[in-house]
């Protein structure tokens, strides 16, 4: 491959030192721009389309066209569903899961990872388990008892529930605390902390980016959570935003001058928190422990 | 707290009975405690809705008005024979074929390749990894609110096709509708995929490449014979996974295909279990349902694990 170092016909040569770029990753690159084009273009068409005051499907419409552009459509889902306070169900939906989460999920993983005791081997087949058989297959029993026989249905506590363990947490968490060094947790006890103390004090403070990691990866679980919420909640204003949008999809839009675009502004609306969270902490969003810790 | 002091496993007289309770509960009984949150739960969201799954799947169990005594009798196996002849339920599995027979291998090859490809020093390297991984982090409903205009029957990719575009149109065709929800799921969850196949690749030990370097192996064959082997271990979760995605489909069929799709096209189990025990209140048939699912899953992924983790 005889191709010459990539000077691009603006820039100075000096510009390209910082990073080269070899022949070799042209190919790379290409590849992955071409991908990246497919994966984005969605997200973008989708703010372009939330903002037309008359839906523009035509091949122009890919660009803003300032005549065309409105807030209509914001407002509209807004009306319809009372945004703010779909937002805040969401969040207390999903806060409230990730507090079971990492809770239960520390606990848990701790227990499996540094310490010995009967039935530990029981309860690692069972996470495993767990993670093979996710919730929508018991459906109908979680409705049956959660709704029905508690009657928890239209209370945030009836939504959090079946999330309130987490596998991959339990994962997350297991794994961390096994790479830590033993020598950590023995010379703990041998100075006399008890076992609270020595997670509390010794591992917690260690696993600080397991926690993040884990909190990233299980954020998106129930802020994006459809089947669930939407066989709990009936009422509007316990609905989370992704139900209260499904809806006004399915049952409302219809009305609106603009449906697409009311619909749109509804997804641009619901997508706007995980994809800002994302971006902020887009380095700590790993899977390093995911696979092992299945394998483990 | 006083609990917790029992941890301590002491050199105390009664050694022996030290290492006879050692032998029992283990060097950290405590550990137990710390587990029992997370127990209780698995067991009340869990274990127990799965027993009580077990059970209704054998009775004519329907809801009835709050409060109403309602007699719902036992019909043994009647509701497994009755779902496994039902046509709607034969065809959602049909469906679920059809979206694994294009989302698993399209998810292995594609993430894999990304993943490959992502997994290197270059520039702009942050929003490459970016674009992949917005999809998964996205709710399906906010997306599907693009697709719908992006796939309706005027929408921007018939218009570019022209001519060419099926009609009816994608989401309303009995063809395309399990395929495109295959596409779709396929481009949402890849970010996810990536992410595992590039943890799986930082333990591919560079030695190897190396070692085909001097071999002479050019970039296929160290694809091939460096990376794929590599990465096995992930590409067991990977199926794994990707075929229990395909087992639980719910929101993309209700929404993108507007409840199932022309004639039943891209109704899948989970859906239909919604419709028939949660619409239409036949709790008992859609617990067998369930059951039936679950045996499948598991069956699958104990098939898959031995099948891909032979060697």
């Amino acid at each position: 491959m005889s191709t010459p170092l990539p000077i691009s016909s603006e820039g100075t040569p000096a510009q390209d030192l910082e990073v080269e770029t070899p022949p070799r990753n042209r190919f790379r690159v290409f590849v992955l721009a071409l991908g990246a084009v497919l994966f984005i273009f969605p997200f973008y068409y989708m703010v372009i389309g939330s903002f037309q005051a008359v839906a523009d499907k035509s091949l122009s419409g890919i660009l803003p066209h300032p005549g065309n552009m409105t807030v209509t459509n914001y407002q509209e889902i807004n009306d319809a569903i009372d945004a703010p306070r779909a937002l805040l169900n969401s969040s207390i939906f999903t806060i409230g899961v990730l507090l079971f989460t990492v809770l239960f999920g520390l606990l848990a993983g701790y227990a499996l990872a540094v310490m010995h005791f009967r039935g530990r081997a029981t309860v690692l087949s069972f996470v495993l388990l767990v993670l093979v058989i996710p919730f929508q297959l018991l459906q109908i029993p979680l409705y049956i008892l959660i709704v029905r026989s508690y009657g928890l249905g239209d209370t945030y506590i009836g939504m959090i529930l079946p999330f309130a363990i987490n596998s991959t947490a339990v994962f997350i968490f297991r794994q961390y605390f096994l790479q830590l060094p033993r020598e950590l947790f023995e010379a703990a006890r041998i100075d006399g902390a008890s076992e609270l103390t020595t997670m509390l004090r010794v591992a917690i403070p260690l696993a600080r980016p397991a926690i993040l990691n884990a909190v990233l990866l299980t954020f998106i679980g129930p802020w994006n959570e459809f089947l669930w919420p939407f066989l709990v909640t009936k009422q509007q204003d316990m609905q989370p935003f992704a139900v209260a949008l499904a809806n006004y999809m399915n049952n409302v839009a219809g009305r609106a001058t603009n449906p697409d675009g009311a619909n749109m502004a509804g997804g641009v609306l619901l997508a706007i928190p995980p994809v800002v969270l994302f971006l902020i902490f887009q380095k700590h969003f790993t899977s390093a422990n995911i696979g092992s810790g299945v394998k483990g | 707290m006083t609990l917790v002091r029992g941890a301590k496993s002491g050199s105390t007289i009664e050694g022996g009975l030290d290492v006879e309770k050692e032998r029992w509960l283990g060097r950290q009984p405590i550990g137990l405690l710390f587990i029992l949150p997370y127990v209780i739960f698995l067991i009340g969201i869990f274990v127990y809705p799965l027993v009580v799954q077990f059970v209704i799947s054998f009775y004519d169990f329907f809801f009835a008005a709050p409060g109403a005594d309602v007699d719902r009798p036992w019909v043994g196996l009647q509701n497994y024979a009755d779902v496994l002849q039902d046509p709607t339920f034969q065809r959602s599995l049909f469906n679920v074929f059809v979206f694994m027979i294009i989302n698993v291998p399209a998810t292995v090859f594609l993430s894999l390749v990304l993943a490959y490809a992502l997994n290197t020093k270059i520039r702009g390297l942050w929003f490459f990894r970016g674009a992949y991984y917005a999809p998964y982090v996205t709710a399906s409903v906010a997306i599907v609110t693009v697709w719908l205009f992006m796939f309706g029957v005027t929408g921007i990719v018939n218009t570019v096709l022209g001519p060419l575009a099926p009609d009816p149109s994608w989401l309303i065709n009995s063809y395309w509708a399990m395929p495109m929800i295959a596409i779709f799921v396929t481009w949402k969850q890849l970010g996810f995929f990536i992410l595992l196949y590039l943890a799986a690749l930082q333990n591919v030990p560079n030695e190897v490449y190396e070692a085909a370097d001097v071999d002479g192996a050019g970039a296929v064959r160290k694809f091939r014979s460096v990376t794929v082997p590599g990465v096995r271990p992930a590409t067991t979760l990977v199926i794994i996974l990707a075929t229990i995605t395909g087992m639980n489909l719910f929101t993309e069929p209700y929404l993108l295909t507007n409840g199932g799709g022309p004639n039943g096209a891209s109704v899948t189990p989970v859906f239909y279990m919604y419709q028939k025990g949660v619409e239409q209140g036949q709790a008992g048939y859609a617990a067998a349902i369930g059951m039936i699912l679950l045996a499948i899953t598991l069956l699958i992924a104990l098939v898959q694990r031995r099948l891909l983790e032979r060697d």
